[in-house]
This record gives C-alpha cells, sequence and structure tokens, in this order.
C-alpha cells in the first residue's frame, strides 16, 4: 500500500467539526421534537371519527416510509418552491428530518396506544373526562413506557439520517467534512474522521437513553 | 438548456428503477451471504469471532449510510482498488447489508430454542449439520418477516448511492429535475416509482408476521 494516511492536515478544522456536531444536534433535538408533536396529532387523527382525517393520516405515514428520505428532502427543498413554497436549506432540512422521524414515531405511539387495554379509555371516559384528558391522564405514562425503546432508537436513527440532508447543503457534521475535503483533498481521513464523529454522538445518545430507561421506567407493572 | 419533461425523461426515469432494483438485489444476494456469515460468527463460541461480529454490526448501525458509503467509495482507491461506482455501490451497500441481516438472523438463531442445538449435538451432528439441518431452517422461518421487512429499508437506502454519483432512481429524477426545471414532477414521479416497490414489499412483511403469529 502507497497511500500515506496524514490526519494532520485536519487539525486546523477541528473547530469547523465540533461546530457540525453541535448542528447535527440541533438539527437532530428540533426535529424530534416537532417531529414527535407531528406524530401524535397523526395518531389522533387516525384514531379520530372522521374518515377525511384517518385518511389523511394513513396517507401521510405510508408515503412518508415507503419513500426514501433523500428524495423527500429534495422534494421540499427543490420541489415545493415551484408551488410558491421555498425554505432556505437548513429549515428545509428540518422540515425534512421532522415529517420523517413523525411518520415513524407515529407508527410506534399506535403501537404504544394500541397495547394500552381498551377498557383504561372507557374507564377514563366514565370518569367524564374529555378524550384529551384521557389521553394525559390515563394513557401516557404506560404508553411512554411501551414506545419508549423503539422511540429512543428513532432518535438515534434520526441522527444518522440526517447526515443525509447535506445534499440539499444544509450546515452541519456531513457538510462541514464534505467542505473540508474540498479544501484538503484528504477524503478518506476526513470522512473516517467524520463517521467516528458520528460513531461516538450515536454510541452517547443511546447509552444515555438506556440509563434514563432505567431510571424512569423502573417501576413495577402491576 | 431547459427543456420539457419528455419521453426522454420518462424512460431515463424507468432505467433508474431499473439500476435501484438490480442494486438492492445485489446488496441483498451479496448481504444474505455476508449476514449469514455475521450471524453465525455472531452466535459463535469463540470470543474473538463473536466480538468481531458485534462490533461490526455496531458499527453499521451507529453510523449514517451516507459516511459508510463515503468511506467504501473513497477507502477501495486507498487500498488500492480502482474500482467504478457500480462495484464501490455495490460493496457498500453489501457491507451494510450484512450487517443488518446478520443482526436479525442472529436474533433468528438465539430464539430456536436451545435445547434443539443441544438435542443435534447429542445425536452426534457436526457444528455444519447442526446449523444446516437443525437450526438455520428453524431461524429462517423465524427471520423471514424483518428480513423482507429490512429490504425495503435497503431499497430506501438504494437512494444515497445517488450522492456518490450511481445513477439509478434518485439521481434520474435529479438530472429530469434539472433539465426539464420541473422539480415537483421528477422527484414526485421518483417517490411514487420507490413507493410502488416498498409499499408491497412491507404489505407481505407484514402478512408473514401474521402467518407466524398464527402458527406459533
Amino acid at each position: 500500500m502507497t497511500y500515506q494516511f496524514d490526519f494532520r492536515v485536519l487539525f486546523p478544522y477541528w473547530a469547523d467539526l465540533l461546530s457540525g456536531c453541535g448542528l447535527t444536534l440541533a438539527m437532530t433535538c428540533l426535529s424530534a421534537v416537532t417531529g414527535f408533536s407531528l406524530a401524535i396529532a397523526a395518531v389522533m387523527a387516525g384514531r379520530s371519527r372522521h374518515r377525511t382525517l384517518n385518511l389523511a393520516a394513513v396517507g401521510y405515514i405510508e408515503a412518508i416510509r415507503y419513500t426514501p428520505f433523500l428524495v423527500q428532502v429534495l422534494f421540499i427543498y427543490f420541489g415545493l418552491p415551484a408551488v410558491g413554497f421555498s425554505l432556505s436549506a437548513w429549515p428545509a432540512g428540518v422540515l425534512a428530518l421532522s415529517l420523517n422521524f413523525g411518520a415513524f414515531a407515529a407508527e410506534i405511539v399506535r403501537g404504544g396506544v394500541d397495547g394500552i387495554p381498551k377498557g383504561q379509555f372507557e374507564a377514563g371516559a366514565a370518569l367524564g373526562l374529555h378524550p384529551l384528558q384521557v389521553l394525559r391522564f390515563v394513557i401516557l405514562k404506560p404508553a411512554l413506557r411501551i414506545i419508549y425503546p423503539a422511540l429512543s432508537s428513532q432518535f438515534v436513527l434520526l441522527l444518522l439520517t440526517s447526515s443525509i440532508v447535506s445534499a440539499i447543503s444544509a450546515e452541519e457534521l456531513t457538510a462541514t467534512a464534505q467542505s473540508i475535503d474540498t479544501l484538503t483533498f484528504r477524503s478518506f481521513e476526513i470522512y473516517i474522521v467524520a463517521t467516528t464523529l458520528y460513531l461516538l454522538m450515536a454510541t452517547m445518545i443511546s447509552q444515555t437513553f438506556k440509563a434514563i430507561e432505567r431510571r424512569a421506567f423502573a417501576y413495577p407493572v402491576k | 438548456m431547459i427543456r420539457d419533461f419528455s419521453l426522454i425523461e420518462v424512460l431515463s426515469i424507468v432505467a433508474g428503477v431499473k439500476a435501484t432494483v438490480l442494486l438492492s438485489l445485489i446488496a441483498f444476494v451479496g448481504g444474505g451471504v455476508g449476514g449469514l456469515l455475521v450471524a453465525l460468527l455472531r452466535t459463535s463460541a469463540g470470543f474473538g469471532m463473536r466480538t468481531a461480529a458485534a462490533s461490526f454490526i455496531d458499527f453499521f448501525q451507529g453510523t449514517p449510510m451516507l459516511m459508510q458509503l463515503f468511506l467504501v467509495y473513497y477507502g477501495l482507491p486507498v487500498f488500492g482498488f480502482h474500482v467504478n461506482v457500480w462495484v464501490a455501490a455495490s460493496v457498500g451497500l453489501t457491507l451494510h447489508a450484512s450487517a443488518f441481516l446478520g443482526d436479525i438472523w442472529r436474533g433468528g438463531i438465539e430464539a430456536v430454542p436451545r435445547g434443539q442445538t443441544e438435542a443435534a449435538s447429542a445425536l452426534g451432528l457436526s457444528y455444519f449439520h447442526r446449523m444446516i439441518d437443525v437450526v438455520l431452517p428453524q431461524a429462517f422461518r423465524l427471520s423471514l418477516a424483518p428480513t423482507v421487512g429490512f429490504l425495503v429499508q435497503l431499497v430506501k437506502g438504494t437512494s444515497l448511492t445517488a450522492i456518490i454519483g450511481f445513477v439509478e432512481l434518485s439521481r434520474s429524477a435529479q438530472i429530469a429535475a434539472s433539465t426539464t426545471y420541473r422539480p415537483l414532477l421528477a422527484y414526485g414521479a421518483a417517490g411514487i416509482c420507490y413507493f410502488v416497490i416498498c409499499f408491497p414489499l412491507s404489505r407481505y412483511a407484514s402478512a408473514l408476521e401474521k402467518r407466524l403469529a398464527a402458527r406459533v
């Protein structure tokens, strides 16, 4: 092998890489919050008595789940301006990630809500609670416990997926790595570094989620 | 030059569908072989082999697929392999699929009751026959639904090869979008094509899952 690895040329860019990580994390957290709200809305629409709302929820979830994220983000960033809805790269990336996370999280949340015995909803209704109150005071915690593991791996997946928004040049870790690549021509080295950073972030996040799970949901089932 | 969305664009998107399907099949077959190896190593008795397989799986599950493709695309030439983008895309996706299928099948192998392995050893079967004749057929049945489910993820994953310049469905849509300036149409069409491939696959996976649940 004649290739000489040279990681030293990357050293001056450590601050850029660090801020890339920060942007990736910020984008992931923001998209997770908006996406989770979307997921709740989709689940409620799916459970509502109005047929149109049901169909809208199913259409949204299936359209997102069976198309690649890359196509979604390109559609939003390049396609939607044609109908007068244009966003700059970062918000477009966040919107795409939120929509994506929302659809997958909706499936998880629905599974959690379905896992709650019907009697609990009925008991809540019998107490005179509004359906929203039933959701908040009766269903939420046991449902959270059911969905927590799947939701936390979906969050890590969201972090990894966020690298794709570099395709529309939204500034985050992958885009940062790409611009360092064009400055140094050290493609292999910079992507090794970026990959390692992603791996570190993903590992740290999933370990944190596991620690939280052990603490928050350690109460006995019965 | 801006041109109309014509038959040429339609044909190039159809060619893109073909490339996407072909690449998915290559990665699935390659990943099937690699995944079997990973699953067997992951469930083997040797500590070193188990750890190596586990790290392989963790790496691919803990890093973005795009980064994996970049590493293969820029890494292969470093190791002296000057390959075209077909090979780079196939190798990258095959490695990715090996890790994910390896993990799915590990689950399948572990779900086969221990007594089966013990009974097979008691009958004097070698490791090879124990696996081929006793454990793997049962593990395969258990893992069939998640395997088909992963295929959906893989088909969608092939879209990322567009970023390293491989012309498949997403890339042809990108090209059509920029030559005709009809991005809504081009990406919409690509999305529909993916949907048409992935939706039936996913339905098939859940049907398999229900059938298995009914049998157990």
